[in-house]
């Protein structure tokens, strides 16, 4: 403890399992009174659940924090609060129908039910911290129709209200245009002086670079180094967030790739990407790399007619599509494995056989009437081809293990026969052994001809597994890389927005 | 996603035995206190081993049975119905104004069930196009429906002609025409939900709507229909009891909307979608003609009734959504 | 004033002009709408339905509804009909206290329903609509509470009062919007039912009780729906099994949802909800004179409910577009 930075915060072992998974694994850091401090890391590196483990919102399985030289127990998002710890949400929490004021107010004041409303000085409270911010808001307006930039302004005034001393802004930046950021960063530098400290996460090294005292790279769950900015570079800090030992799965042959299946020019849908063009040709695997929020399920989404882009254009086969509906692209020869394997993928309560037909309805009714010998051929064949894991094709799919229902998942697709694969994180929350089986799979796919669009967060699993990477950053794909060239520096040197690249 | 990964740790489960599977339904439920509303009522008093007598009593509900067994379908596929009581008295209205009218029988009939249908599409415009929630664009319709009975009604009762009336008194094989007619439409909608495309597909909208989506669905149309059926069984549904009555008033089975609703529940379907059979509804409906028949039997007031139908929604509510905790995992 | 404040105070003025556009046209055609006897008309008729109203508009407002209102009514009309029928020398004002607390205990019922089982409100209460009506008869035997029971002074509460003879029940009916007012805008309670139907999920992060702030909703409608009871034996001095707060609930819906309360919680105010009120009294009320036949009301009601959810629900996708535009 050096006396003139007093420490504010000091956790030590922190860690955290979600059933089971270790999600974060002894982490220790300290965090001084004023500073700006930055977490960096790739998508899923812990930064995010430390972050919510501060402000309450998740308990550590493990581990201690010192508030002030104090052990604190911060068992809720209240007893956050009350400790003077607050968490900025990149779309912040809040009331919509209540009014600003409310909004900066509303669990802080005490008393009773029945106890009167101060409503002059809850609107007299309000006005001055966002005087403090230099924020000019009419308080009295509903927070609903406020702008992202705006919503965060009044969960800063929030945590003034509450006298924060520690304010974890989690990825505040990627919402807001380039003057709010300006003014957001010059609210941070201004609580700084007043001795508060800062938590800001961000994927852009550029804004940290020019806001952050310090820096903590995290990666895989664990705390790998703290340093200030000054004496660490960008090219440091990429190979710190990356560093990890690449387990290089091999294909076991490349496939021969074929004429053009799909291709894609100036596909955009403003707010979500931007003038997305690329081709896939028969037996290649595209990976589509990135950060979490870079666009590229919007992509997707957009290329299945879930959301269908605004506007560019494109053909399938060589010649011009129009994808309006799922139902459209599927026509078309499109498959897709979404993400959101609970959200978007499973029923989760009917039977694995239902589960695996569901697109293939013409299949198993041939007259409309389903066939239940021939919907229990197809399941049969479909779950062994992929050994799929199962008591019973009658079980409810959520009674699998998230590896074996994503294989279900994959396997609806599979019975539709698809010319064009598209995967999006095919592989997140699934054993290892599990994963070496569908990057097995993703290859014999590609082998037999199939043209895949594989999206994914791992590098690992792109290196080994694609022809060719794209790189998508804050909605425009900012690099194409060839099997030979790409590597885990040059995907992230595309991914993480920096000056020049998100102009 | 956090919520994703723990999900994904969870170990490959052993399957249920076949016995737990069956036993541990809500439709097994409804039939054991079917046999044991039987039995008990048997004691009560001996009418009640007499099976004309119940077919007799089961043709003053028959008409709502009906429309609960296509409810049960909209419920499934994860919307509600609260109007088509007000449905079926509006469409008897409408009918029987028409006869009066002038209108031939036959022209009459299909006047009414078009109302039906016109019924049912404003259901699925305010809940399916509007995106408004079923539950709550019903009550407005359930309220508006009955409001328009009233006006074409007002107080007063239309006679229908004696030569519609009585279909209570047709027998086919010795079994009333309504009774007939439920067993076939739950056959004719069993055959639907169990084994048609269109019937899987309203168990995946209900239980998924956005992974529906994604696998090429369209639950939007899907539902429109599921609405519009039920606006036109309604109305025949509301004509039938026209013909059992003689004559139609503004307040044809008012707050019949609860006992539907009902049947559906007490045969294991589930409040939020996904999950139930028209076998369930099936027994619900004989289940329910057994109670009150049977407090009819011991003399209770008719407006008891209300309270046991209360009773039975909660209680059916709670031990389905129970019951489908314990086999979900 | 901000975009959506505006067409908040928009709808409150806008009822308002409604209010005054139908009375002006319904007086041009027939004069004698345009009296102060037909302004005590639509007083008297709106009393019952207020009390009602001030009720679901806080049950919608913490994003719940409640539809077994008229049966609490009626329960608690019954209870204290009974009461002056067994205990003829009670004191007349004793069914006061009585019928709040009996509807305060069938409001706790639904609200024990809806928090212990977590069950969607409308089924509950759709069951307990049932169920209390049915023991309504069960505890009169079917039979119907005269008018010789209902003490005169009860009675009386109906035709006139001390001050400038105003029926007491209208003066009961604003002081309870009064205290919802208050309740609403100026206590920490009020503010947190706002808060827990703005957004269920964010209200516990902020501190909130939701289950005791649900049940103290559903309690407070249960209580002011009994309250409604004893003002009805007064208004028609009879209370009878299968009538009295029959259909209740659609009325006091239709009067709730014009005056602007949303279905989708947060939104709502005493004053719209008042003037949602006061419209369909006059609407009840010029029937008549029009020579409308009565029967025409319910289709009216539910019209209009039909009607201000497409309102709420266009006003409600323009808030949406403005935060996306505001984002971009």
């Amino acid at each position: 403890m050096t006396p003139e930075r007093p420490m504010l915060i000091e956790a030590r072992g922190i860690s955290k399992q979600f059933g089971g998974v270790e999600v974060l694994s002894d982490v220790d850091l300290d965090l001084h009174v004023g500073e700006i401090h930055a977490l960096l890391g790739e998508n899923g590196a812990g930064k995010s659940t430390f972050a919510k483990i501060l402000a309450g919102v998740h308990s550590p399985t493990r581990g201690t924090l010192k508030l002030n030289g104090q052990t604190v127990d911060v068992s809720s998002p209240i007893a956050a609060q009350k400790l003077g710890i607050a968490l900025i949400h990149q779309e912040p929490v809040s009331f919509p129908d209540l009014s600003v004021a409310e909004n900066i107010v509303m669990g802080r004041q005490g008393g009773g039910l029945l106890s009167r409303v101060p409503w002059a000085t809850i609107i007299a409270d309000a006005e001055r911290y966002l005087d403090m911010l230099g924020v000019s808001l009419d308080v009295n307006r509903p927070m609903r129709g406020l702008s992202i930039a705006n919503q965060q302004m009044v969960e800063i005034a929030r945590s003034l209200a509450s006298d924060s001393k520690l304010i974890i802004m989690d990825e505040p930046t990627a919402p807001l245009t380039p003057r709010e950021v300006d003014t957001l960063f010059a609210i941070a530098r201004r609580l700084r002086e007043e001795g508060r400290t800062i938590i800001f996460i961000s994927h852009r090294l550029e804004e940290v670079r020019m806001l952050c005292d310090r820096v903590t790279i995290f990666r895989d769950g664990a705390h790998i180094s703290t340093q200030s900015i000054d004496s660490i570079s960008d090219d440091e800090i990429i190979r710190l967030m990356i560093g990890r030992t690449l387990k290089k799965f091999m294909r076991k042959h490349v496939a021969e790739i074929g004429e053009t299946a799909l291709e894609v020019s100036n596909l955009t849908l403003p707010g979500l990407f931007e003038d997305v063009s690329f081709s896939l040709r028969r037996g290649e695997i595209i990976g589509l790399g990135g950060l979490v929020g870079a666009g590229r399920t919007d992509v997707a989404r957009a290329l299945f007619g879930v959301q269908p882009a605004a506007s560019g254009r494109i053909s399938i086969g060589g010649s011009d599509a129009t994808i309006e509906k799922p139902t459209d692209a599927i026509n078309l020869g499109l498959a897709f494995v979404p993400e959101d394997r609970a959200g978007h993928g499973i029923f989760a309560t009917l039977p694995v056989e239902h589960n695996l037909t569901a697109a293939i309805p013409g299949k198993v009714a041939p007259r409309g009437f389903i066939s239940r010998k021939v919907e229990r051929s197809i399941s049969q064949k479909a779950v062994s081809d992929l050994s799929v894991r199962l008591a019973s094709l009658r079980q409810p799919i959520v009674e699998l293990s998230g590896g074996n229902q994503q294989k279900v998942i994959l396997a609806r697709w599979l019975l539709t026969e698809p010319d064009i694969l598209i995967l999006d994180e095919p592989t997140r929350g699934i054993d290892i052994g599990v994963k070496a089986e569908f990057y097995d799979m993703i290859g014999d796919l590609a082998e037999a001809g199939r043209a895949i669009l594989l999206i994914s967060s791992e590098l690992p699993e792109l290196l080994s597994l694609c022809d060719r990477i794209l790189v998508m950053s804050e909605g425009r794909v900012t690099a194409e890389l060839p099997r030979g060239e790409a590597t885990q520096e040059n995907i992230m040197q595309a991914a993480v927005p920096r000056s020049g690249v998100a102009a | 996603m956090t919520d994703s990964a723990q999900s994904a740790i969870r170990e490959l489960a052993p399957a249920r035995p076949t016995w737990h599977v069956v036993l541990v339904r809500p439709e097994t439920m409804t039939f054991l206190l079917l046999i044991f509303g039987l039995v008990g009522a048997s004691f009560l008093s001996p009418f009640f081993l007499d099976a004309s007598y119940i077919l007799r009593s089961f043709t003053l509900t028959a008409e709502m049975s009906i429309v609960a067994l296509v409810l049960t379908m909209v419920v499934i596929s994860g919307e509600i119905d609260l109007s088509p009581a007000a449905n079926m008295a509006l469409s008897a209205c409408i009918f029987a104004w028409a006869q009066e009218a002038g209108t031939p029988l036959p022209l009459a009939v299909i006047v009414g069930l078009l109302a039906g249908l016109a019924m049912g599409a404003l259901n699925a415009f305010m809940s399916i196009r509007m995106q408004l929630p079923s539950i709550i664009v019903t009550i407005g319709t359930l309220i508006f429906y009955r409001g328009l009975a009233q006006v074409i009604a007002g107080d007063r009762s239309i006679r229908v002609p004696d030569s519609f009336i009585g279909i209570n008194t047709i027998m086919i094989a010795g079994i009333p025409l309504p009774v007939v007619i439920f067993v076939g439409v739950a056959v004719l909608l069993g055959l639907v939900l169990g084994t048609t495309v269109v019937g899987r597909q309203i168990y995946q909208i209900g239980t998924n709507q956005a992974a529906a989506l994604h696998a090429g669905i369209n639950a939007k149309r899907i539902k429109v229909g599921l609405f519009l059926v039920l606006g036109v069984v309604s109305a025949a549904a509301g004509m039938m009891a026209a013909s059992r009555l003689g004559s139609v008033r503004y307040d044809l089975v008012l707050g019949g909307e609860l006992q539907m609703v009902l049947m559906a529940m007490l045969g294991g379907t589930y409040i939020f979608g996904g999950r139930g059979t028209i076998l369930g509804t099936f027994l619900a409906a004989w289940l329910l003609v057994i109670v009150s028949t049977g407090m009819t039997v011991a003399n209770l007031l008719p407006a008891i009734q209300l309270t046991v139908l209360g009773i039975l929604l909660i209680v059916a509510i709670i031990a389905t959504n129970f019951i489908y905790a314990r086999t979900q995992r | 004033m901000t975009f959506l404040r505006s067409i908040l105070l928009r709808r409150e003025a806008g009822i308002l002009i409604m209010i005054v556009i139908f009375c002006a046209a319904v007086g041009l055609y027939k004069p004698q709408f345009l009296t102060g006897q037909s302004l005590r008309i639509v007083l008297l008729l709106t009393p019952l339905i207020m009390i009602g109203a001030m009720a679901q508009m806080l049950v919608l407002v913490a994003r719940h509804v409640d539809l077994s209102i008229g049966s609490m009514l009626g329960f608690s009309a019954m209870v204290v009909g009974l009461m002056y029928r067994e205990i003829p020398d009670i004191y007349w004002l004793v069914g006061f206290p009585v019928a709040i607390l009996t509807g305060a205990i069938l409001g706790l019922g639904n609200g024990l329903l809806v928090t212990i089982f977590k069950l969607p409100s409308i089924i509950v209460t759709l069951g307990t609509l049932s169920l209390y009506r049915g023991l309504t008869f069960i505890i009169s035997d079917a039979r119907q509470i005269n008018r010789s029971v209902i003490p005169t002074e009860l009675k009386a509460m109906s035709r006139t009062s001390p001050i400038f003879d105003i029926p007491w029940i209208i003066l009961i009916a604003f002081g309870i919007a009064g205290i919802t007012y208050v309740i609403a805008r100026h206590t920490q309670l009020g503010r947190q039912i706002y808060a827990l139907g703005s957004n269920p999920e964010a209200a516990p992060l902020r501190g909130i009780d939701v289950t005791k702030v649900t049940l103290i909703v559903f309690t407070l409608a249960g209580a002011l729906s009994g309250l409604a009871g004893i003002l009805y034996a007064s208004r028609w001095g009879f209370v009878n099994p299968s009538n009295t707060g029959a259909g209740f609930e659609f009325q006091v819906i239709a009067a709730v949802v014009i005056g602007g309360v949303s279905i989708n919680g947060g939104v709502g105010t005493v004053m719209g909800t008042v003037l949602g009120v006061l419209l369909l009294g006059c609407v009840a009320a010029a029937l008549p004179l029009l020579g409308i036949p009565g029967s025409t009301q319910n289709a009216i009601y539910g019209a209009v409910i039909l009607i201000a959810l497409l309102i709420d629900r266009s006003v409600r996708q323009r808030g949406m577009i403005s935060v996306a535009g505001a984002a971009k």
